[in-house]
């Protein structure tokens, strides 16, 4: 029998393409995290190819991420619940609530990036699939469901290449970079996605208190590389490389 | 004195040396540390990691963890960080750590810092800083809990130097019945390279979308690379469009890389690849484009045509 319910949890993220972007504070535009972008394209596939009734999803953060939610449900995303909560969480405590989250919804599994690209911290998957006590498989670039959709075969890209695992279900499968390309939004995905209502939910509904527990003391610019030399030849090239560098 | 869990890494060629480098973290916030390694059939591999001043070297040695499997690894690395009293669990940033410490932190019911870069004490507080946003920004961050699980980069934190007096090796039961059961481990890609490993190179050769196809990428990067003695990587656009498999990928997703020289040939330089190739000691650019962003960073930047300069340089290197 297909499944019920996906989970797919998404962060908004200042734009990575919008050069110069850097911080919260200075950046002009937000969108999905592309990682998680990635994640809820899968869960839209699963749901066209008939693995799979509902895709939720969550999202935590102040009334501005409503705009990526939004965006989300132009793709196709059935619900989204927003945790509405703007302080500055660090990965357990997101994972926490997410956790007691995935208590109330009860998916078949959950799906999300493998890393947000502002923060690059990569632990929210492995910590909920940790407190839940629920398989995980990370980093994933293809996903089949197998015995009836009691368990997933998922090949991982790992640092010496690719790894076939399978998990039983329920489990927290992250999403690596080549699992798809997500589809663009289109204006009638648009139109109908402002239609969609989004759930608001507080921590305290949820029945859960988080404090984060690690504290960001201040930012700075990384230190810049002396500018550089322009060399005309390979002869060139080698010479320098040879006695100035001398890292031949 | 604290005291830290080290967990090792390993896997067909022995011991990842670059997972020893928390050691170095260690001693430096004046952390004792003991060494964890996990697997099936791991006596052979314990006898080198007993010169390092560590407390006692762990082994869960058992047929079930014969895989890296995530869950029974994380349960296990929980269980014995309580039971030796560690504040903080370490170990080195690697596809292998971001898979199973974030699940060991939750086990452990404590926070945890990815790819820490440095550690200084503030007021009696250790403050470690990791980069952000690919690498264009730097946090320092600091831990309100007094248990905490840490990745650092081991390209910031040197291979540990040895000692002379040799730390105990300790055997640990592993109950199997314990151990979850969820995850099963069906099939790895097994690739058999001469060249060395790209994290731990002196020299890297990168080649970016310019290049083409397998054949051309092959011949003139690896070319390069094989007459340096040098690792090979890529770019994410080089991956994405099948020219070399995923564990070439270099950048804020891949490998982070630090040689004493890095190559990269035909490659733009797009924010994501820079960040993981930044702490070169000397970065070289050869592309066509006068303009590219990567020729704001290199040591030497040389404009023109790959497909002439790369076989001109790799004559030149073989005469010299």
């Amino acid at each position: 029998m297909p499944l019920a319910k996906i989970l797919v949890a998404f962060k908004s993220v200042p734009d990575p393409a919008d050069a110069g972007m850097s911080s919260h504070d200075i950046a002009s535009k937000f969108v999905i995290n592309p990682f998680d972008e990635i994640a809820i394209e899968e869960a839209l596939r699963m749901r066209e190819r008939g693995d799979v009734a509902e895709v939720a999803g969550v999202t935590i953060g102040p009334a501005a991420v409503d705009e990526q939610i939004r965006a989300a449900m132009a793709m196709g995303v059935d619900r989204v619940i927003r945790v509405d909560d703007s302080r500055a969480l660090d990965p357990y405590a997101i994972s926490r609530i997410l956790c007691s989250l995935v208590g109330r919804e009860q998916p078949s599994f959950v799906i999300m990036g493998k890393q947000a690209v502002d923060d690059d911290s990569n632990q929210v998957g492995q910590m909920l699939a940790g407190l839940l006590d629920w398989p995980q498989a990370t980093f994933v670039s293809k996903i089949e469901f197998l015995d009836n959709y009691s368990r997933a075969c998922c090949t991982r890209e790992t640092d010496s290449g690719l790894e076939v695992i399978e998990v039983s279900l329920p489990a927290v499968i992250t999403t690596d970079l080549r699992l798809n390309e997500p589809r663009y939004v289109s204006l009638p995905g648009l139109m109908k996605a402002r239609r969609k209502t989004i759930e608001v939910a507080t921590c305290e509904q949820l029945g859960i208190t988080v404090q984060p527990l690690t504290v960001i003391l201040s930012t700075a610019r990384p230190p810049k590389r002396p500018a550089g030399t322009r060399v005309d030849s390979i002869a060139d090239l080698v010479a320098r490389l040879k006695n100035d560098a001398k890292v031949l | 004195m604290a005291k830290s869990l080290i967990v090792i890494e390993h896997g067909p060629s022995g011991l990842k040396r670059s997972s020893l480098h928390p050691m170095t973290f260690a001693r430096q916030v004046g952390d004792s540390y003991a060494l964890l390694l996990l697997g099936h059939r791991l006596d052979a591999l314990a006898p080198t990691l007993q010169s390092y001043d560590a407390t006692s070297v762990l082994l869960a040695d058992h047929p079930a963890l014969a895989e890296p499997l995530a869950d029974r690894y994380a349960a296990v690395i929980a269980e014995v960080a309580c039971k030796e009293s560690a504040q903080t669990v370490i170990a080195s940033s690697s596809t292998f750590s971001k898979d199973v410490l974030p699940r060991v932190a939750a086990l452990f019911e404590a926070p945890m810092v990815s790819d820490v870069l440095a550690v200084e004490n503030i007021d009696g507080v250790s403050t470690y800083k990791r980069a952000t946003h690919a690498g264009s920004m730097l946090a320092n961050v600091r831990v309100t809990s007094d248990r905490c699980v840490l990745t650092i980069r081991p390209t910031s934190f040197a291979m540990p130097a040895p000692s002379s007096s040799l730390s105990p090796i300790e055997k640990l039961p592993v109950d199997e019945t314990s151990l979850p059961k969820g995850m099963q481990f069906i099939s790895r890609e097994e690739r058999v390279s001469d060249r060395p490993d790209l994290s731990d190179a002196r020299v890297v050769v990168s080649g970016g979308r310019p290049l083409k196809d397998t054949e051309t990428f092959e011949r003139l990067v690896g070319g390069l690379a094989d007459v340096l003695g040098g690792a090979v990587g890529a770019t994410r656009a080089a991956v994405d469009c099948g020219m070399v498999p995923n564990d070439y990928q270099i950048g804020q997703t891949g490998k982070i890389v630090a040689p004493e020289l890095y190559i990269g040939i035909g490659i733009s330089g797009a924010i994501q690849h820079l960040a993981g190739i930044k702490d070169s000691r000397v970065i070289v650019a050869i592309n066509k484009d006068p303009e590219a962003p990567i020729f704001q960073m290199a040591t030497y930047g040389l404009v023109g045509d790959l497909h002439q300069l790369v076989p001109e340089l790799i004559e030149a290197l073989r005469r010299a």
